[in-house]
């Protein structure tokens, strides 16, 4: 062990502490080998630790220091939407009439809790401008196969098995190709243009009878609108495809443009981003999806309707697509998206949207010189730049994002999307106040002078953080992951 | 408008707009089309202030009857548990929920570190080599277990007991639709998985076998047995496992079992109408590389120094694409923290005494049940739940109950057509005697 090793764990157990106090065992104990089969008694103990509440505390909490949030310092890291997380969520996500209900307790017993949920879906289907939503996916992604899945169920109960591809930009985010994998489909990229925009033409080419569905993130993930999109919607309905909306960057176009006025037949949403989730080190999530008529059928089941005053769950829903995870979605994380709704109001999320979207501009114009700035032209809640220039001096994206760290940030996202040489991936937020997005700029053009100038420093960063860069082919070579008692 | 998120002035605004070069905020969004632009506000409710909405919000959830006022013996996957006090003081640490997937190693080690805690203590309870971050829940970790054996054994037919979890079995089948891989149901018999009609169905097509231990009645499954009969086919055994029960039963891993999943909600995770809860995946050495979503390796840094990354992301979505292992991005790593937490409080003596006052209270509640005239289905050795047969639908008890105050057991009617009128009842460490003695008394004359 190093001596500035973090110990684990494991490594301060001793036996004969415990960090525990159980409720009393105020039944008569019956041995337990009488009540449990020959051979399904545990054997050896598990190795977990033995410690003190004390010793638990101090771990953890050096471990927190150890780590970087949003409340730590600045975070914007592309396409994440790391905004502030919202004190008051936290406080509501744990009333005990919320943090401590059953799932399968009888529907009276929980109205309180189905009448939230029911309200939050008719906030996103106007926010989204789809027909209904449904609560049930546990994260984006989980959201995409989602949908996927009921374009599916679509197509197939109009008697249409032939629509086997789906269709995704290459910008896209990675999960879209992997979620379309996972609900069956064949994937078909569709290039961008110079201007960073899906090219019609190339869409034109590859869309078809056999065209299941086009996956499109608006604005994409350059920061960029699709100004398009009502071409886009056409061809694609005109041979027969649906339309899906990757909500990942809705903090940009609230109030301001509605999926369902695009064109979109289906979208899903972020709760953890826009709606101030929060992240959670990374996860959970919540990934709503939401629907035009057509496709309310398909929905997975239940589905929260309302009768009269009393709020019910439906299973009769002979064209589901079934469960899509046990009981109703992150809950915890819908309750949290709910009183950040209602905390903004519809003023509110106006100004969420407008901010955001300054905020990204500001940056940009104020780091164009220092950088290549690939898409001149306004963008949306996010920018990229390239690192191109740099990379000539000697000095990657990588070591601009490590030389951040020095500085106290947390880097944008790097070399994402796939279509920008050395890309950073700038997502400011509306919670920023102008000093910080300033001070961050200072530093972008302060590290921006040291490529030129003094290219080691860069190249040799991070130089105060707790560790230095780890050696990542180690790890996948020789994996280690887990902690083994000697 | 002002409002505490959202820190520009009219000064900041102004003078950001003159060095971006417009006029107005709403030059910004010329590139919207006309006809798709949305005019003027969401009609969604009113803003409200702080003390307001927490006040509405205060009301709403008193609407609920929920597990803190109320004496819960309802389970059936989701359990009313110890949560060691200690676990929501380190969740609140905002260093931990307010970062996102640790990207960055240098500044987010403690996250990474925490996981790496957390994989090494899912391993230690189920006796499987490697575990990975978090999965979104038990279901789906199971349904990742199913396509993971389709593709590992290039096989696409998976047998499932029909005595595992029935809303975990549906995703299984959602996600088996979209892998065209046939899901076909063994059936239990006495509440066991049936062996004999296992032998008949299995065969070298079978991609998986997945049982529950312990089972959706409480029963205890046998494993080995299943294990000798999976194996001889060449099909992978896939055990999905409440993790606390681990604390007293023999770990999956050590009966064979090569992919262990379930839910950590029993550890230090709050009911909260059932999400988030914390799925966890787990397998042997061989299917290392084949595990859908994060796993957290130890390495070194340039002097030597201990560190952990995100590791052999090759199999992951961001990197792989439409080749990749699985969807998965967001997972349950606050989740996973708790449960982390709460494993640790426990430790190597907590978890075997609180699995085994489980297996006490329950067999207690039984025995109690028994003497007042009730007959136990599927008799045998089980865990923390049983199943009760009453004369009456069991909502109708249910409602009762919980005029009482008391939350009822589980109706399994509602997904055994032939178990109408039976109550699966859970019993945790946490229902006192006086408790238990209450609800059967409650309870009085519904016996079959």
């Amino acid at each position: 062990m190093h001596k500035d090793d973090q110990a684990l764990i494991f490594e301060i157990s001793k036996p004969g502490r415990i960090g525990y106090s159980l409720p009393e065992m105020d039944v008569p104990e019956i041995d337990v080998n009488e009540l449990i089969p020959a051979g399904y008694l545990r054997e050896e103990e598990p190795e977990l630790p033995e410690v003190s509440e004390l010793d638990i505390m101090r771990h953890y909490t050096a471990l927190s220091n150890r780590n970087h949030g949003v409340d730590s310092g600045f975070y914007p890291l592309g396409s994440c939407t790391m905004k502030y997380n919202p004190k008051i969520n936290e406080n509501v996500a744990r009333y005990p009439g919320f943090a401590h209900l059953h799932p399968l307790q009888d529907e009276s017993s929980v109205q309180g809790a189905l009448e939230l949920m029911y309200d939050l879906q008719e906030h996103l289907i106007e926010i989204t401008g789809m027909d209904q939503v449904t609560l049930q996916p546990a994260a984006g992604a989980h959201g995409e196969w989602t949908a996927l899945m009921m374009v599916r169920a679509f197509h197939e109960a109009n008697g249409d098995f032939k629509r086997t591809k789906v269709l995704i930009p290459d910008s896209a985010h990675g999960t879209n190709p992997a979620s379309a994998t996972v609900a069956g489909f064949e994937t078909i990229t569709v290039k961008s243009g110079e201007n960073g925009l899906v090219d019609l033409d190339d869409l034109r080419r590859v869309v078809g009878e056999d065209t299941a569905a086009l996956m499109l993130t608006n604005p994409n993930t350059l920061g960029l609108f699709e100004e398009d999109i009502l071409e886009m919607a056409e061809i694609v309905h005109a041979a027969g495809g649906k339309l899906y909306y990757d909500g990942a960057n809705l903090n940009a176009v609230m109030s301001k443009a509605r999926p369902g006025d695009m064109g979109f037949d289906l979208v899903h949403l972020n709760l953890h981003k826009t709606f101030t989730g929060p992240h959670g080190g990374g996860g959970p999530g919540s990934g709503p999806v939401g629907v035009k008529a057509d496709l309310i059928p398909f929905l997975p089941k239940p589905v929260l309707v309302k009768q009269g005053d009393q709020y019910v769950l439906d299973y009769d829903r002979p064209q589901s697509i079934g469960r899509v995870k046990p009981y109703y979605g992150n809950f915890g994380i819908n309750v949290r998206a709910y009183t950040y709704i209602r905390t903004m109001g519809p003023d509110g999320l106006k100004a969420v949207t407008e901010y955001a979207v300054l905020n990204a501009n500001y940056m940009m114009r104020r780091l164009q010189e220092s950088y290549d700035l690939p898409f001149d032209r306004h963008c949306k809640h996010e920018f990229v730049l390239s690192g191109k220039r740099q990379k000539k001096l000697g000095v990657r994206t990588l070591d601009i994002a490590k030389r951040l760290l020095d500085f106290g940030y947390h880097p944008p996202t790097i070399y994402f999307p796939l279509n920008v040489e050395e890309c950073i991936m700038i997502e400011p937020t509306e919670t920023e106040s102008k000093e910080t997005l300033d001070a961050f700029c200072d530093a972008m053009i302060q590290i921006a002078k040291e490529a030129e100038e003094n290219p080691e420093i860069v190249q040799e960063a991070p130089h105060n953080t707790v560790i230095g860069r780890l050696d990542e082919t180690l790890a996948a070579r020789k994996p280690v992951l887990r902690y083994q008692k000697q | 408008m002002k409002h505490r998120y959202l820190p520009m002035t009219e000064t900041d605004k102004k003078e950001m707009l003159e060095t971006i070069g417009v006029n107005s905020i709403d030059e910004l969004f010329s590139d919207i089309p006309e006809r798709v632009r949305f005019k003027g506000e969401y009609n969604i409710k009113p803003k409200k202030t702080e003390t307001a909405l927490m006040k509405e919000l205060t009301l709403l959830a008193q609407k609920n009857a929920d597990l803190r006022s109320h004496t819960s013996f309802l389970g059936a996957g989701v359990y009313d548990h110890y949560m060691p006090v200690i676990v929501d003081h380190v969740l609140s640490r905002s260093e931990f929920y307010t970062a996102y997937t640790p990207y960055q190693p240098e500044i987010s080690q403690g996250e990474l570190q925490a996981i790496f805690e957390f994989q090494s203590m899912i391993c230690e309870l189920t006796g499987m080599d490697v575990a990975n971050s978090s999965m979104y829940d038990g279901g789906t970790a199971l349904a990742e277990a199913a396509m993971l054996s389709a593709g590992q054994t290039r096989r696409k037919k998976v047998l499932i007991s029909n005595a595992v979890h029935p809303e975990a079995k549906e995703v299984v089948k959602t996600y088996a639709k979209g892998q065209y891989i046939e899901v076909i149901e063994i059936p239990h018999k006495d509440g066991i998985t049936d062996t004999a009609v296992l032998k008949d169905m299995i065969n070298d097509e079978i991609a998986a076998v997945i049982v529950q231990y312990p089972n959706f009645f409480g029963r205890i499954e046998p494993l080995k047995e299943l294990e000798e009969i999976i194996h001889a086919q060449k099909s992978l055994f896939v055990v999905s496992s409440n993790p606390l029960s681990l604390g007293a039963l023999t770990p999956p891993g050590k009966l064979g079992a090569d992919i262990v999943a379930g839910d950590a909600q029993p550890f230090g995770i709050p009911t909260a109408f059932g999400g988030p809860h914390c799925g966890y995946f787990a397998v042997t050495n061989k299917l290392m590389r084949k595990v859908p979503g994060r796993l957290v390796g130890q390495t070194v840094d340039e002097e030597g120094r201990r560190g952990f990354v995100l590791t052999l992301q090759a199999r992951e979505q961001h990197i792989r694409r439409d080749k990749a292992t699985s969807n998965i991005c967001s997972n349950q790593a606050l989740n996973a923290l708790a449960a982390s937490v709460a494993m640790t409080a426990l430790g190597k003596k907590g978890v075997k005494e609180m699995a085994i006052s489980n297996i006490q209270k329950a067999h207690y509640a039984k025995e109690a049940l028994k003497a007042r005239g009730f007959e136990i289905a599927f008799e045998g050795p089980s865990f923390n739940e049983f199943v009760v047969k009453l004369h009456a639908p069991v909502k109708e008890v249910n409602k009762k109950l919980l005029e009482k105050g008391i939350i009822g057991g589980y109706d399994l009617g509602r997904d055994y057509s032939d178990l109408k009128n039976h109550m699966l009842i859970a019993v945790t460490e946490l229902r006192t005697k006086e408790e238990i003695d209450a609800f059967v008394n409650e309870m009085g004359d519904y016996h079959a």
